[in-house]
């Protein structure tokens, strides 16, 4: 092969490559962007909650929601979610509103849906959430949270897991997340944007 | 080296620039906003145990102080203890077991929020309390956690704890059960007229 024939075969995968960045930058990235933070919560998970409702994708639909994950034995971080989330609605409950909560269990094995009924009972507008391990799994990947069991030296096991709450809007789109001991004030501020 | 082996380089390498990005699509975590406290753990704990407070007790050369657990939520399985332990003494020490009648059995753990995810790992080996040194278990970090709990805890509850130290040997604590973490934003917040019409 000639040296003018490399450079054009060379000339040719250059023009090529030059295309596909132009078409990623300009098709592909915005795309991923939007798919990003549009599809957070989108999947095939079928669960039930505390209402013997289903949960699945759709229910993130219709009115603005708050999902978190954790676990009935979780020593701290839920229970304090939980009293935070009963702060907010107390506070919502003055504007006549309620932010509809869904606690996920990422703790199937032991959360049952009868077991985390009074768990959530006592905070107003919050669904517990359980089911199959597998459809467990589905959701934590859908909504992109952390969740590794971690073996305890005496035969049982703690979850590790995402401390966070998020929010959807009512078509059902992750707008943005609450941080665990996120000030008062500072959460309300997120929900008051949504609802 | 053939010219059809010069472009099957070449896609190649398109190809495999192509594929190498497209694995970006596969989900992954997104990265969420950090914190506004890095991590809200530091600023818990801020409410007043009254009873535990004050209550202290001495075992060997140690001082246990500050001590208390939460009342539960329904149906809550495990519970959290909480308190001081300063080491008086020229010699290192150890929590080595905790019991209590509330519970199948007592740990002590560690918990700690690690990129917004809540980690416990138990300390096998005990938690130790180095001579002339304080140890603070208190929510978001070191905590005796009752396991199994066979009981709710209620607010006004006293719980009786056996704690065992390699050095000191064994004392029994009463910890007053306080009031449930959070949620302190609407409780006292007196100018919440504001949020609404
Ligand atoms: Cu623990």
């Amino acid at each position: 092969m000639t040296n003018r024939k490399y450079s054009f075969v060379v000339a040719g995968g250059l023009a090529i490559l030059a295309l596909f960045a132009a078409l990623w930058v300009v098709l592909i990235i915005p795309k991923m962007n939007r798919t990003a933070a549009d599809s957070l919560g989108m999947g095939d998970y079928a669960l039930l909650t505390t209402d013997r409702t289903p949960f699945t994708e759709e229910s993130l639909k219709g009115t603005p929601s708050a999902v978190f994950f954790g676990f009935t034995h979780c020593p701290e971080v839920c229970p304090t979610t939980l009293g935070d989330i009963a702060g907010w609605q107390a506070e919502l409950a003055d504007q006549g509103k309620e932010l509809r909560t869904y606690f996920v269990t990422v703790d199937p094995e032991r959360d049952t849906i009868d077991m985390m009924q009074e768990y959530v009972s006592w905070v107003p507008g919050v669904l517990g959430v359980s089911g199959p391990e597998d459809e467990i799994k589905k959701a934590i990947t859908s909504f992109r949270v952390y969740a590794q069991k971690v073996p305890l030296k005496n035969g049982g096991y703690t979850m590790d897991h995402s401390a966070f709450v998020m929010l959807f809007d009512n078509k059902g789109r992750f707008v943005q997340t609450i941080s665990y001991g996120e000030q008062f004030d500072s959460a309300m501020k997120k929900i008051d944007a949504l609802l | 080296m053939t010219s059809l082996n010069k472009s099957a380089l070449i896609t190649g390498f398109l190809m495999a620039l192509a594929t190498s990005t497209w694995a970006e699509d596969v989900p992954k975590p997104i990265p969420f906003p950090p914190t506004q406290q890095g991590g809200g753990m530091n600023h818990m704990g801020h409410e007043n145990y009254a009873h535990g407070m004050h209550a202290m007790e001495t075992v060997g050369d140690l001082e246990i102080s500050g001590f208390y657990s939460r009342e539960t939520l329904p149906n809550a399985p495990v519970a959290g203890g909480f308190m001081t332990i300063t080491n008086n003494g020229s010699t290192d020490d150890r929590l080595i077991a905790a019991s209590s009648d509330i519970s199948g059995r007592v740990e002590i753990h560690e918990m700690a929020m690690e990129n917004d995810v809540m980690k416990m790992r138990e300390l096998a080996d005990g938690l130790p309390i180095p001579a002339g040194e304080t140890v603070e278990l208190k929510p978001g970090g070191y905590h005796v956690m009752f396991m199994e709990l066979n009981t709710a805890l209620i607010q006004g509850d006293t719980v009786s704890v056996t704690l065992e130290f390699e050095q000191a040997g064994s004392t029994t604590i009463t910890m007053p059960v306080a009031a449930r973490q959070g949620g302190m934003g609407h409780t006292g917040h007196g100018g919440h007229m504001k949020h609404g019409s």
